[in-house]
């Protein structure tokens, strides 16, 4: 059978796959609205147990990584390489970095039992108690998307290894970066909406 | 690649690649062998869920227990549901003929994503695999319904969660299977074929696949959060921690409603295909019924509260969304406008598929019209949760969606598998399902507007002759479905080979390919001159 090549269609699948991610997303952010207007007091406290350091840090990181991968395709389309390699391994660096923060972040909210379902979280109302289960769901699935990422990214450069992916075929890694920048913009809106506004 | 088996003179169902068999078809990227590997599946798990339909109208026959007490009886209805909505009338017509003809349709070789379009169907089979389990592991079979309404969903000690798991996996399927015939329909049209000279089953694919992208997504996470309420606790959907039940209504309901277009959208464009090409006519306002397709498609979003006038809403919504579904059955009517316009003065064909497809309007416009009485905020009220919103979502989903389906399977058998089917049986099975199917249905209009509740295996004696009606009606139409499915797959397997391009005397691409088609299904790419439908020349 020949073989089908579209780039530009290819580009359009992800863009839909993108608008399917938003409006996953997007349902979320309603929850997060319709409760944010009934508890607004709980939710301000509870923005205030969040660690702001922390998230910042993870904010700024993710933001590189963005700027490192939408770096690696241009070297590609100039055919160098070891440079997009070199910039997708820092790329995916930054993308475990993140989950370590992550990790360590979540772990201080178990500490606290501010994890759902924790006896000291049932005590502290019903405004807490729906703050921090939508925190955990909406950077829970979040992280899960750094997950899919960090296996995308894993899988490009082993095929940037094998020469599959090269200078004149290289919509896979511009699909993958389309994806990275997704993950990077939801971060970009549960930021301020978890830990800034007040 | 020997001559004996070139992509270009051997039909799909010979050609031999990598893999031999069984796995020659579960790992084949052919879209037309996709097609056939999710009608099979639907046929055998329609034929499940029909075994459990007739079940439960077998216990409706008489008030008190008959042959299964309540808690039978409402995991029953539970699997049913998840089978008939999620397996059989979601993936539907655009799974099993879109996969099939849409690249046909529109002269292409396949769709954009060939592997993709593999990976939908794995977690179509992965769904249901993981919905099965939750009839065979736990504390039984889930009681909730289809709907999985909370907080019940999470209250139950039934086993929900693989049933909603499953759901969510199968909604994967749907997405992909939507970006897949989008992408296709953009890139992949043959040279000539503009938006408007693409025949009408294309088009409202395109906008089903629309509704699958946008849509699905919205159930995914409603989902997910159910199998967070049920596994964590999260509390969305709780009222003991502060959620709201009612949201869990309104984001179900956002998916759900949508996903009726998807599941009538591609029927209707079946239809289109049909009746101009069995009343020898041009299609009546073909730009009518590819705009009112997308009117259905955009309108259709914004309806979803019409399944919660009862649920608690201020008065301002319940006008709006009262309103907005009184618009939706515009576009609807204009198609069966078009439809009767074009069998005007047409030279009837009185073939199998015709048939299907007349009465397919006629179902779908008591299905349509019913609809209007539950859309408006009165009546709503009165029929709500009763027998009515069951018999009319059964004559829209089952008698809209399935009447489409056998039309589109009698319509385009031949050409899938090279082999006639005998038609005096088809006609025959046609004729009793759809006796049993309007006995089955229609009583059960009078036995909700006289007030029995739905999902209840018990009812009051006064309901009692409406309900021996209603399931001796079941009993017909299942010895119908029973013919018409034998005689199809001894006809698939042992009827008169054809090798007959064109046996209907249509004019869209698929009928001047090969029968059965190539693998490549063209030797050249067409070039396309003229409209989809021009009969007159």
């Amino acid at each position: 059978m020949t073989v089908h090549r579209d780039d530009l269609g290819d580009k359009m699948g992800m863009w839909l796959f993108i608008f399917t991610e938003l409006l996953l997303f997007g349902m979320l952010f309603v929850v997060y609205a319709v409760y944010r207007s009934m508890h607004p007091e709980a939710f301000k406290l509870g923005g205030d147990e969040l660690d702001v350091v922390m998230g910042t840090i993870n904010t700024i990181i993710l933001l590189i990584s963005s700027m490192t991968v939408a770096m690696s395709i241009s070297a590609m389309q100039k055919g160098n390489k070891k440079l997009a390699l070199t910039l997708l391994t820092i790329t995916l660096i930054i993308a475990v970095v993140f989950l370590v923060n992550k990790y360590f972040e979540w772990g201080a909210k178990f500490e606290y039992g501010f994890n759902p379902g924790a006896p000291e979280l049932l005590e502290l109302g019903h405004g807490t108690i729906l703050f921090f289960g939508l925190y955990f769901i909406m950077t829970g699935i979040h992280a899960l998307h750094i997950l899919i990422g960090i296996a995308l990214f894993i899988y490009v450069v082993w095929q940037i290894r094998k020469d599959k992916i090269h200078q004149t075929d290289y919509v896979w890694l511009e699909n993958t970066g389309l994806y990275w920048h997704l993950v990077d913009l939801i971060w970009i809106f549960l930021f301020p909406l978890f830990y800034l506004i007040h | 690649m020997s001559e004996a088996n070139n992509a270009h003179n051997v039909s799909y169902l010979e050609y031999k690649g990598q893999y031999k068999g069984l796995l020659a078809w579960i790992f084949s990227t052919d879209h037309k062998r996709i097609g056939l590997l999710y009608l099979y599946t639907m046929l055998f798990f329609f034929s499940v869920a029909a075994i459990l339909g007739l079940l439960m109208k077998t216990q409706l026959i008489a008030p008190g227990y008959t042959i299964m007490g309540p808690q039978t009886y409402n995991s029953l209805f539970t699997l049913h549901g998840i089978i008939m909505i999620f397996v059989i009338v979601v993936p539907g017509l655009p799974a099993v003929f879109g996969n099939f003809f849409l690249p046909i349709m529109i002269g292409a070789k396949d769709v954009a994503f060939p592997k993709l379009n593999l990976l939908s169907w794995w977690f179509y089979i992965i769904g249901i695999l993981i919905v099965l389990t939750s009839q065979f592991m736990g504390d039984g079979p889930p009681d909730t319904g289809w709907t999985f309404y909370a907080p019940y969903s999470f209250r139950t000690p039934t086993n929900v969660l693989p049933a909603v798991f499953g759901a969510f996996v199968m909604g994967f399927s749907s997405i992909l299977t939507g970006i897949n015939f989008v992408v296709t329909i953009h890139r992949m049209r043959a040279p000539g074929m503009t938006w408007f000279k693409m025949p009408l089953f294309p088009w409202t694919l395109y906008g089903t696949a629309w509704i699958q992208i946008l849509a699905t997504p919205v159930i995914g996470i409603t989902l997910l959060l159910i199998v967070a309420e049920r596994l964590m606790g999260i509390g969305i959907f709780d009222p003991a921690l502060g959620g709201d039940p009612i949201l869990y209504q309104h984001l179900f309901w956002i998916y759900s409603h949508p996903a009726v277009y998807i599941m009538i959208l591609p029927a209707m464009g079946a239809i289109s295909e049909i009746i101009p090409v069995f009343s020898r006519k041009t299609i009546f306002g073909y730009k009518a019924i590819v705009l009112s397709t997308l009117a259905i498609a955009f309108v259709g979003y914004f309806v979803w509260g019409h399944h919660m006038f009862t649920s608690g809403m201020s008065g301002r919504a319940l006008y709006t969304f009262s309103f907005l579904t009184f618009l939706v059955a515009i576009p609807s009517a204009i198609k069966v406008f078009n439809w009767v316009s074009t069998m005007h003065k047409g030279s009837l064909q009185m073939q199998t598929p015709f048939y299907w497809a007349v009465s397919f309007i006629f179902v779908f416009m008591i299905g349509g019209l019913s609809g209007l009485v539950l859309g408006s905020l009165a009546t709503n009220v009165h029929v709500h949760d009763t027998h009515f919103v069951v018999a009319h979502f059964h004559f829209i989903v089952f008698g809209g969606t399935g009447y489409a389906f056998m039309a589109a399977l009698h319509y385009w058998f031949p050409k899938m598998f090279g082999r006639m089917y005998d038609m005096n049986w088809a006609n025959l099975g046609w004729g009793i399902f759809f006796i049993g199917f309007n006995t089955l249905y229609l009583p059960m209009f009078y036995l909700g507007i006289m007030g029995m509740p739905r999902r209840y295996y018990d009812y009051l004696p006064d309901f009692h002759g409406g309900n021996i009606v209603s399931s001796l009606g079941a009993w017909v139409m299942v010895s119908g479905i029973v013919i018409i499915f034998a005689n199809l797959i001894r006809s698939a397997r042992h009827g008169e080979k054809t090798t007959e391009k064109n046996p209907w005397g249509g004019k869209t691409l698929e009928w001047q390919v090969d029968t059965p088609p190539t693998l490549e299904n063209f030797e050249e790419i067409p070039t396309i001159e003229k409209g989809p439908y021009e009969f007159e020349d």
